[in-house]
């Protein structure tokens, strides 16, 4: 026989196959759902598909579909002459929506938790409350928002106008200026998720870091400043990060509240139209499976890019305790 | 007065005055946020029990109502409250008149008119809740048939994922082999994978299978395991004292019988909660379902309830019926394992 029989084999050898077996499922779900598909649609980006007919080999084609006419553009400042506009206007809208989102979010949801992880009356209710938007999100949660921003039926613009004395307030989803802050506000609802984060965060503070700068003389905003807030750097940093991947697969919001809309996805004036909306649009509306692939792997390179610069710059401003300690 | 503006000062210059006003002040801006997240809730619930015709025209009222009316002369007629000869008093509308007024009477005596400003009045409502809305939004659409879809998805997914993700995990937590460090390694390297990346072919691939427009694609890859649960558990494996496991080796357990007996049962909680937000990812998900299903028979409550918004988008009472329906399992969920939840949350938050 070739192989050892389970009995021959050493304790270790017989450790180490018991272990490969154990992780196999992984491993082919690995190389077929995972691995295969990435190189898959690597070769797909440099071809000309649409399922039906195969693949015809395009080489640069797509990719100079994205970027041909982006020097032109910067010297005369007018972007239609892009070789495709909407690829450009679709990084923009995921980029002005993350610059806005993730700051907000952040200052939010670690204000809460500062807040609810001080020993109030009822704390376990607030948390409760506050977190409860988190769980729910998704398509009823959208259809809820739409209708409280729609303009003729909601609540929204009723309340700014009499509470407020707003007299004119915006369109929201339907005005291109205001579609996407609307699409933040409706995001900061659901700010509890990270909240819960930045509240198990706190709690792992030790408490004597606080005792020594109570005794040093710290107002509560030097402690939080110079205590809480480096204490707390690595799980900002952990938000961010994942913040950042899920604004560009931004989606489920958008489709929900445009689709249904006279203009359609994306809509108005492309104002909403996310990078990973006009993915899904190449790829499954026009079966442009070529050019999606290409937008696929541009994005997986725009977020290997992001990650590896956050994990760089880190270095500063990211605070780990055991680095304390190893200095002494 | 002097007694209470020292009590005051004693109180705010002693620690304790200062740590009363800092949690007095925390209530009051936990409690207004709350009151703000708690609106679109609210409104969701209310607005899933308005007649349609109050949605069209009374958006300002959070409330199911409907005018209060009243009979004159064998017609109802809307009632105001009106403040006249100093009384107030509950007068129906019985006329429109140039210039915003209004012929005003009393139900009961119909020949003495009183002539107001209609704006100056108080326009009476009440109560109006329409329950049967439910029953009238699962009916006009397949309720039930999404509702079954979503289940088995959910489900099935479910234990497919926690069938595979916890050999895989014991696999990686308990095993020493040369390339199970590198294996790992990779593992957790798709966390951060955009599913984009991967998810043409795999639809190519699901096309070529058949599997398109069927509930496979959405169940079969949660067979093969997830990097973000095999992560999860492997963390709790580790924290499981090995000697248990040597124990239960000198009895002559195999690998399989350790980690089903030993490892599994001390385990529950860690399952229990990646079970749970699983169930949460495959009850709200939308965009898998979006891509693999195509027809109305096989779609889940998310895609479903979206298709219905197109269709039915002007009748919002309804719309928001099924909203309310789809988030209940969710919120009741949550409820009833909140320990567990947070637990869980903090522990893939932090540990991760």
């Amino acid at each position: 026989m070739a192989f050892p029989s389970i009995q021959k084999m050493s304790l270790a050898r017989r450790e180490e196959l018991a272990g490969y077996a154990f992780v196999i499922p992984w491993i082919i779900g690995f190389l077929v759902f995972t691995i295969g598909p990435m190189l898959a649609s690597l070769y797909f980006s440099f071809t000309k598909y649409d399922i039906v007919t195969p693949p015809q080999w395009v080489g640069l084609d797509n990719y100079q579909k994205a970027f041909s006419g982006i020097w032109d553009a910067i010297r005369s400042g007018d972007p239609r002459q892009f070789g495709d506009p909407l690829f450009w206007k679709s990084l923009q809208v995921t980029l002005y929506y993350a610059s806005l989102a993730l700051p907000l979010n952040l200052i939010f949801s670690m204000f809460l938790a500062v807040l609810l992880n001080q020993k109030v009356p009822g704390v376990n209710v607030w948390r409760t409350i506050y977190f409860l938007p988190s769980i729910i999100a998704g398509v009823a949660v959208t259809l809820l928002w739409v209708r409280i921003f729609n303009p003729r039926l909601g609540i929204l613009n009723p309340f700014l106008t009499n509470v407020f004395g707003i007299k004119s307030p915006p369109q929201w989803l339907g005005d291109p200026e205001w579609a996407v802050p609307a699409l933040v506000i409706m995001s900061l609802w659901s700010v509890g998720g990270s909240m819960i984060i930045y509240l198990a965060g706190l709690q792992g503070v030790p408490t004597d870091l606080y005792d020594a700068a109570k005794v040093d003389g710290a107002n509560a905003w030097q402690r939080f400043w110079n205590v809480t807030f480096p204490m707390m750097t690595p799980v900002i940093f952990y938000n961010l990060v994942l913040g950042m991947i899920s604004t560009f697969q931004y989606f489920t919001q958008v489709y929900v509240a445009t689709s249904n809309s006279l203009g359609g996805l994306g809509s108005p004036q492309h104002s909403t139209l996310f990078y990973n909306v006009y993915l899904y649009q190449n790829a499954f509306r026009y079966f442009d499976m070529g050019y999606a692939s290409t937008l696929a792997w541009i994005l997986f390179i725009i977020v290997l890019i992001l990650t590896a610069l956050i994990f760089r710059s880190s270095d500063v401003w990211v605070y780990y305790e055991g680095q304390l300690r190893g200095r002494g | 007065m002097k007694k209470i503006t020292d009590y005051f000062r004693w109180l705010f210059n002693s620690g304790r005055g200062n740590e009363l006003l800092s949690k007095s002040i925390t209530t009051l801006i936990l409690a207004s946020g709350s009151i703000l997240i708690l609106i679109p809730f609210l409104f969701m619930i209310t607005t899933s029990l308005k007649d349609p015709a109050q949605i069209r025209s009374d958006s300002m009222s959070m409330l199911p109502r409907k005018p209060k009316t009243a009979e004159v002369l064998g017609k109802d007629e809307p009632l105001y409250r009106v403040i006249f000869d100093g009384q107030t008093q509950e007068l129906a509308l019985i006329r429109k008149m140039p210039e915003g007024m209004g012929q005003f009477v009393e139900p009961t005596q119909p020949d003495i008119i009183h002539e107001l400003k209609i704006n100056d009045q108080k326009q009476l409502y009440r109560l109006d809740i329409h329950w049967e809305n439910y029953p009238e939004a699962i009916t006009a659409m397949p309720f039930w048939r999404y509702l079954g879809n979503t289940l088995i998805v959910t489900f099935v997914g479910m234990f497919g994922m926690l069938f595979s993700c916890s050999l895989v995990a014991y696999g990686f937590s308990r095993f020493r082999a040369r390339w199970l460090n590198l294996l790992f390694l990779l593992l957790l390297s798709t966390i951060m994978l955009p599913s984009q990346v991967r998810l043409i072919p795999v639809y190519i691939l699901f096309n070529k299978l058949g599997w398109v427009n069927s509930l496979l694609p959405l169940i079969i890859p949660q067979f093969f395991a997830n990097a973000y649960d095999v992560f999860l558990l492997r963390q709790f494996f580790m924290t499981i004292p090995l000697e248990l496991d040597d124990a239960a080796k000198i009895d002559g357990a195999n690998p399989l019988q350790i980690l089903m007996y030993i490892i599994l049962p001390q385990a529950r909680p860690a399952l229990v909660s990646v079970g749970i937000f699983h169930f949460l990812y495959a009850w709200n998900d939308f965009y898998e379902p979006l891509i693999f299903l195509h027809t109305r028979e096989n779609w889940t409550l998310a895609v479903g309830l979206q298709t219905f918004d197109a269709i039915y988008t002007i009748n919002t009472h309804l719309i928001m019926a099924v909203s309310v329906l789809m988030i209940v399992p969710p919120i009741l969920l949550f409820f009833f394992s909140q320990k567990i939840f947070t637990q869980g949350v903090v522990f893939s938050g932090i540990k991760g």
